[in-house]
């Protein structure tokens, strides 16, 4: 046993710091496009809409029920040898793309759940006033679902901001990849994960704090 | 001109009503009394298809629409046409008294919001809320609510506003209030059909009282000689029994 390098442990801060942009970066476009696909499936779902209903189903089936690392591996070294025209995807793009269509997965049902969750009455008040079907989803049952569905909603991306430290995987270096490599070359194995680690948690505990505000700022309107 | 023409509902097998005729002129005010389950409700909500009828025809100012054969279009014409209030308010939890109000303007009449705005205050201070215009539903009475619900209905400048029970699931110290706003708003000429249980209410404000039973319309008239001569056996038997209760 070997007492800890804290001058070692120090350096490190500023050099990982500088992969945190990439991580989240590719955290916050995987939330935003997972949360329109999301919402596009779980829409389908409540509505039943014919034929893509099947298809959102399937969907979510399939992105559920397999591991994010499979499906990494497969988009970004299996999909290139049949569609050829994805040869050129790189390990970022290869990332987001599949923490797109896992979290979307997920996050769909729970955004169905917010929507069905939505009283009943609210919908009819809003159809008696003339409004479509779209109208209806758009202005009345999906801010309200947005407030139900948030917290869960800011789970799944804590969920994927560490799980963009996958993409190492797929040789992309960002947080984890960068540890990764300096650990490698100093053979301090402990404190360099040790430092990732706190820096993954200090960032999921800011996050924290954003939720809170969040959901008290959502809840508003429904304070007597 | 509002006209109903052979209106049939039924659900799965069971008919709630099978030919259902109504007529009123603009401004006229009709109340809708009989007992519970006989599809008093079921056929306010028959008028703006927030029930589908199975048959019949509906007339609403320049619109005609066949029930068997309507297209969404004419759905959405029909529910421009009329304004609904509903029993439990049935507010926009997210929206603000004004907003609930003004809603409709922005998104179905396309007005601008500050329009739409300015049309909700002057309606929020004809129901008496002026003061609520940035209160959430949450934080307002049930009376309030109904108010703001009637205030909504108001803003569609419909050429009917149905009522369904708007009183029933008000705390009583609420009713008065939300009573006293209909009848402002009968004094103004509103055309209204009002299903209620208020008997008073129909006795004072209605210029017809409709009485159905078991999916039937059993008899119609003014209300002086509905409450003092009614003919049919059945509408006897429902008022001595719900006068009774409430004595008018």
């Amino acid at each position: 046993m070997h007492a800890l390098n804290v001058d070692y442990m120090l350096g490190l801060v500023p050099i990982l710091l500088s992969y945190l942009p990439l991580t989240l970066g590719m955290a916050a476009a995987g939330m935003l496009c997972a949360l329109v696909l999301a919402s596009l499936l779980a829409v389908i779902r409540v509505t039943e809409l014919p034929g893509l209903n099947v298809f959102a189903k399937l969907f979510i089936s399939f992105f559920r029920g397999t591991p994010l690392l499979v499906q990494l591996f497969l988009f970004y070294y299996g999909l290139p040898q049949v569609l050829t025209f994805l040869v050129s995807i790189n390990g970022i793009t290869a990332t987001i793309l599949g923490l797109t269509l896992h979290f979307s997965a997920y996050m769909a049902e729970s955004i169905r759940a917010a929507i069905v969750g939505i009283d009943r009455s609210q919908t009819e008040a809003a159809l008696s006033v003339g409004m479509t079907q779209g109208q209806l989803m758009r202005r009345i049952v999906l801010p309200q679902a947005t407030r139900v569905a948030t917290p869960t909603l800011m789970n799944y991306f804590i969920d994927m901001i560490k799980s963009t430290s996958l993409a190492f995987t797929l040789g992309v270096t960002e947080l984890m990849g960068a540890t990764q490599k300096e650990a490698a070359s100093s053979f301090l194995y402990f404190e360099a994960f040790l430092v990732v680690a706190v820096i993954y948690w200090v960032v999921v505990e800011a996050l924290s704090w954003v939720q809170k505000w969040l959901e008290q700022r959502l809840n508003r309107a429904y304070q007597r | 001109m509002i006209e109903l023409k052979g209106i049939r509902k039924q659900f799965g097998d069971q008919v709630v009503f099978d030919a259902i005729d109504l007529k009123l002129e603009r401004g006229e005010i009709i109340v809708v009394v009989g007992p519970s389950g006989t599809g008093k409700s079921t056929l306010l909500r028959c008028i703006n298809f927030l029930e589908r009828p199975d048959a019949g025809q509906l007339t609403v100012g320049d619109l005609q629409v066949d029930a068997t054969r309507a297209t969404q279009a004419q759905i959405l014409a029909l529910r421009r046409r009329t304004a609904f209030v509903f029993q439990n308010y049935a507010l926009f939890a997210n929206k603000t008294a004004l907003q609930n109000i003004a809603e409709g303007m922005i998104v179905v009449d396309g007005l601008s919001k500050r329009e739409a705005h300015a049309r909700a205050r002057k309606i929020l201070e004809r129901i008496g809320l002026a003061d609520k215009a940035d209160a959430y539903p949450a934080s307002l009475s049930g009376g309030q609510q109904q108010r703001v619900g009637i205030g909504r209905a108001m803003a569609a400048n419909a050429e009917v506003i149905l009522f369904d029970e708007p009183t029933s699931a008000l705390d009583p110290q609420w009713v008065e209030e939300v009573l006293g706003l209909m009848k402002q708003l009968a004094a103004e000429h509103q055309t209204m059909i009002v299903v209620t249980h208020e008997m008073q209410f129909a006795r004072e404000v209605a210029d017809r009282v409709v009485f159905m039973d078991e999916g039937r319309i059993i008899e119609q008239a003014p209300p002086a000689t509905l409450f003092s001569q009614p003919r049919d056996e059945r509408t006897q038997r429902f008022l001595k029994k719900i006068l009774a209760a409430n004595p008018a």
